[in-house]
């Protein structure tokens, strides 16, 4: 397919790229606009590594074709980051409870959980786990990742 | 070594790093009455692990690279500690070829054991040669002065020193000896603290953090397409037809069996590796034994026989009122199965091939590629760089060489060699499948007499080590490269001989070379080894009619091994059984040498469907000293939540053809909802060495869930994993 030009809106800004249609917007993140936060894991929507918020709803980035995204916004979790360099409670969260192991699907944890903070301020612990059910964590941080998103929504609460 | 050096580019440095070109690792060697930690028997020059800088901070070196263990801090703790230094003024740099120690592979949870004793004993001598200077200079005995702050003072502050003025541009010598003084324990403050990992901020703030984040200049991107089965070789490549359907492709590099593209848009090299995959043809590889059940083909198949342990006459005729047991457990092969799929960046400029990799060793790799390449060593230089969790030899090295071949088809350009998701699960060397026949006797009065295991196992250490033949794609080249089998590793024995004392035992070890590709993944041969072993003792302590907990501390006399077992059983008191629920323990020390771990699990068995669930875990270890307590509780809660998803869940699948457990929906793992619950007690032990710790939960908790599944539903699995239709009524015991 041709390269057209898109204009997506990440993170609060409009960004124009040349892409084909068919491009996951996985890679237009990561390889356009030089996003480190949405990873590579599958491809194929099963791990949650490549997850971002689509209008402020977690979505998987690795096969929704750039041409769908339309003039939805798009955060990223550079984008949770505030203007200012101050941490989302999420990103807080997980710093303060040391929710990592190699961090390679901290990405989806965290964008599914801003996510879910959005709709549900105090989220349950089956919520909680129901909104990372499409997150993948082969390091086995579940236990901190669940508790981190507790801690966020005290902190978000009180923030 | 100019480019080497054009390589390291620190400005703050002092003087080039001693090169370690010439330091060759000689574990076998090390002397027995040494007390220095093995890689600094290895590496024993003082600048190899440590240099000052000029602004007074202190840069440490680690041949180990960080694999979300946190060996980072843990480095950083102990230089602060011996120097008296703020954490935030030590600079840590991770596996490097030609500039950090060589410590092979990051593996066997060695990290601190050698590591970061390394470093301990560095900076203490680094602390002894910087006191010497500073009384030479004030003309004061040593024993008055003090470090601080990066400067050495004497009693009264009224004159100091900064480390970098007492250097004068120089860098610290000689080698660490043997009779270096460390810090008295009783005086740490850094070390033993829960101190947060500074690579977590970093992480969330999406800083890029691993080798799939490079972005250098002028990168092109490459996909590879592997053989669908094992053995299976290609038989032809339209190019053409490839080049007109996805136009764009800078290269198509066909070496034999081996094909890689490249392009310089990511998105290019995966629509032609889609386009191609299923156009490519292949023969077939030899028929692989699906169909069959795994246990029996592994009996079956010519294996090498070792003996791990004999005490006593397992043969000896049996005693009035004595009874049997006879049991066969097996576990099926593994995946490491890491959630981002193995990656490398490769550059070949002016002659020199660069690598960065999530190798858990750079050495070795170096070494290997070179062969592969027909390269000399020195003109390879391969830099460790985060990649997601890889718990043992993973897709890491083979994904180096094969992006370093590619890189020499396209010099001057830095390739980008990404695998898919299926790459990593279908290529990746596998944990090996095991099985277990023990026979045991108690005598009348319920005490173990006799215990008797055959044991089968592929080898578990097929890490390339310096040779070529093993990276993945050294067999699919027009001229491959022969692959030799390793011998019997110790590996497979391992945890195999039990810590309880039995008067008569036999253990053999039967090495056989099964159909898959298998080599190291977490705590190797010990995850089967521990499940069959203890879920032989529960099995043993019902038969005897005893207590689990009270059958295992009347054959254990090593007290720390008694005392995690009394801190579980502590930890889980208060604790009762729902209906349908279960409570199984289970106790391994690692290696019979490292942390000791006993677990507890909590499961409920569905009445309905029979799902096995795993509601909580709780694990007490004893690691020894505890450099950081926090890191430490990270490691454990994983490992007892990875190990009861490869308990429940894990099975690779193959038929005739190919392993068949291609994605996450084929080869699934724990979710979120599945998830236990976890909680770990560390029996804390300052005044020990610390001990190995990172897989020592791997086994205990196997064996727990199976002792908890059993108490729960009355089916006793002798076949992991445990999957639900293993535990409908009529698998029940009478
Ligand atoms: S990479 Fe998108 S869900 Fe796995
Ligand atoms: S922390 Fe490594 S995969 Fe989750």
């Amino acid at each position: 397919m041709e390269a057209t030009t898109f204009t997506l809106h990440v993170n609060g800004r409009p960004h124009q790229v040349q892409a084909d249609p068919a491009t996951p917007l996985l890679y237009v993140l990561r390889n356009q606009l030089g996003l480190n936060g949405p990873k590579f894991g599958c491809g194929m929507q099963q791990c949650g590594a490549c997850m971002v918020l689509v209008d402020g709803f977690a979505h998987p980035s690795c096969q929704l074709q750039v041409h769908r995204v339309g003039a939805a916004p798009i955060t990223t979790l550079e984008g949770l980051t505030r203007p200012d360099g101050s941490l989302h409670p999420v990103q807080q969260a997980l710093v303060e409870l040391q929710a990592a192991q190699c961090g390679y699907c901290l990405n989806g944890v965290a964008m599914c959980a801003a996510g879910l903070l959005r709709q549900y301020a105090r989220p349950d612990e089956q919520t909680i786990r129901n909104a990372l059910f499409r997150v993948l964590c082969r390091c086995g941080t579940h236990e901190r990742y669940i508790r981190a998103v507790q801690r966020a929504a005290e902190l978000g609460a009180s923030g | 070594m100019p480019s080497r050096r054009a390589f390291l580019k620190d400005t703050g440095r002092l003087t080039i790093a001693f090169c370690l070109l010439g330091a060759l690792p000689a574990a076998e060697a090390l002397a027995a009455d040494d007390p220095r930690p093995g890689s600094l028997q290895d590496n024993p020059r003082l600048n190899a692990w440590l240099e000052v800088l000029a602004d007074g901070r202190v840069r440490v070196l680690t041949g180990k690279i960080e694999i979300g263990q946190g060996i980072g801090t843990a480095v950083a703790q102990m230089a602060a500690e011996e120097l008296n230094l703020p954490l935030n003024r030590v600079e840590v740099v991770l596996a490097e070829t030609g500039r950090t120690p060589d410590e092979r592979y990051t593996a066997g949870s060695a990290s601190i054991e050698q590591s970061a004793l390394s470093v301990r004993w560095a900076a203490a001598a680094a602390r002894q040669q910087l006191l010497q200077l500073a009384a030479k200079r004030l003309r004061v005995p040593a024993a008055t002065l003090q470090l601080a702050d990066g400067a050495v003072r004497t009693a009264d502050g009224r004159q100091h020193l900064t480390f970098a003025e007492l250097l004068a541009g120089r860098q610290l010598t000689g080698e660490v000896p043997a009779d270096t003084v460390l810090k008295p324990k009783n005086q740490h403050q850094v070390v033993g603290q829960p101190l947060r990992r500074e690579e977590i901020e970093r992480m969330v703030r999406a800083a890029p953090v691993y080798v799939q984040d490079m972005r250098l200049p002028g990168t092109v991107h490459a996909r590879v397409l592997h053989p669908p089965g094992p053995g299976a070789r290609l038989r032809g490549v339209d190019e053409a037809g490839l080049r007109q359907a996805v136009p764009g492709l800078l290269r198509v590099v066909v070496d034999g069996s081996f094909v890689g593209l490249l392009a310089a848009d990511e998105w290019t090299a995966i629509k032609a590796h889609d386009w191609l995959k299923p156009r490519l043809q292949w023969t077939a590889g030899p028929a692989l034994p699906a169909g069959q059940a795994l246990p029996e083909v592994i009996r079956a198949l010519p294996a090498k026989v070792d003996e791990v342990a004999r005490r006593g006459d397992v043969a000896s005729a049996p005693a009035t009122g004595e009874k049997s047991f006879r049991a066969t457990y097996f576990k099926p092969y593994l995946m490491h199965a890491s959630i981002g799929p193995s990656c490398a960046v490769a550059l070949f400029d002016k002659g020199t091939l660069h690598l960065w990799t999530h190798s858990q060793g750079v050495y070795p790799l170096r070494a290997a590629v070179a062969k592969l390449l027909g390269l000399p060593e020195d003109q390879v230089h391969a830099k460790g760089v985060p990649g997601a969790g890889c718990y043992g030899h993973n897709g890491a090295d083979d994904v180096a060489a094969e992006a370093a071949l590619l890189a020499r088809a396209y010099p001057g350009h830095p390739v980008r060699l990404q695998w898919t998701r299926e790459d990593e699960h279908l290529h990746e060397p596998y944990g090996s499948a095991m099985l277990f026949d023990l026979q045991a006797r108690l005598d009348a009065r319920g005490r173990l007499t006799h215990w008797h295991m055959e044991l089968w196992s592929d080898t578990h250490s097929a890490r390339p080590a310096g040779q070529p033949d093993k990276l993945l794609p050294a067999q699919l080249l027009a001229k491959p490269f022969e692959y030799k089998r390793a011998e019997l590793s110790g590996g497979t024995s391992r945890n195999s001989e039990p810590l309880y004392q039995i008067p008569n035992m036999l253990i053999n070890a039967h090495s056989f070379a099964g159909p898959l590709r298998v080599s190291a993944l977490r705590s190797l041969g010990a995850f089967g080894n521990v499940f069959a072993l203890e879920s032989g003792m529960d099995e043993l302590a019902q038969l005897a009619g005893q207590d689990p907990w009270a059958f295992r501390l009347a054959h254990l006399t090593d007290e720390r091994a008694r005392a995690v077992i009394e801190e579980a059983r502590r930890l889980t008191q208060n604790v009762q059984a729902g209906p349908n629920e279960g409570l199984g323990m289970a106790f391994a020390q690692y290696k019979n040498q490292a942390a000791y771990l006993a677990v507890v699990a909590r499961v409920w068995v569905s009445p309905e469907d029979h799902t096995p669930w795993v509601r909580q875990l709780w694990a007490a270890i004893d690691a020894g000293e505890v450099i950081n307590p926090d890191g430490l509780r990270n490691q454990t809660e994983g490992g007892l939540i990875q190990a009861a998803s490869w308990t429940v869940l894990e099975q690779v699948q193959f038929d005739q053809q190919q392993v068949r457990s291609h994605d996450w929906e084929s080869y699934p793992i724990y979710r979120f909802d599945e998830v236990p619950r976890v909680e770990v007690s560390i029996v804390s032990r300052p005044d020990q060495p610390p001990l190995g710790a990172g897989e020592a939960a791997q086994g205990p908790t196997a064996a727990a869930i199976a002792n908890a599944v059993h108490r729960a539903c009355g089916v006793r699995v002798r076949e992991l994993p445990i999957r639900p239709w293993k535990l409908a009524p009529s698998s029940a015991e009478s």
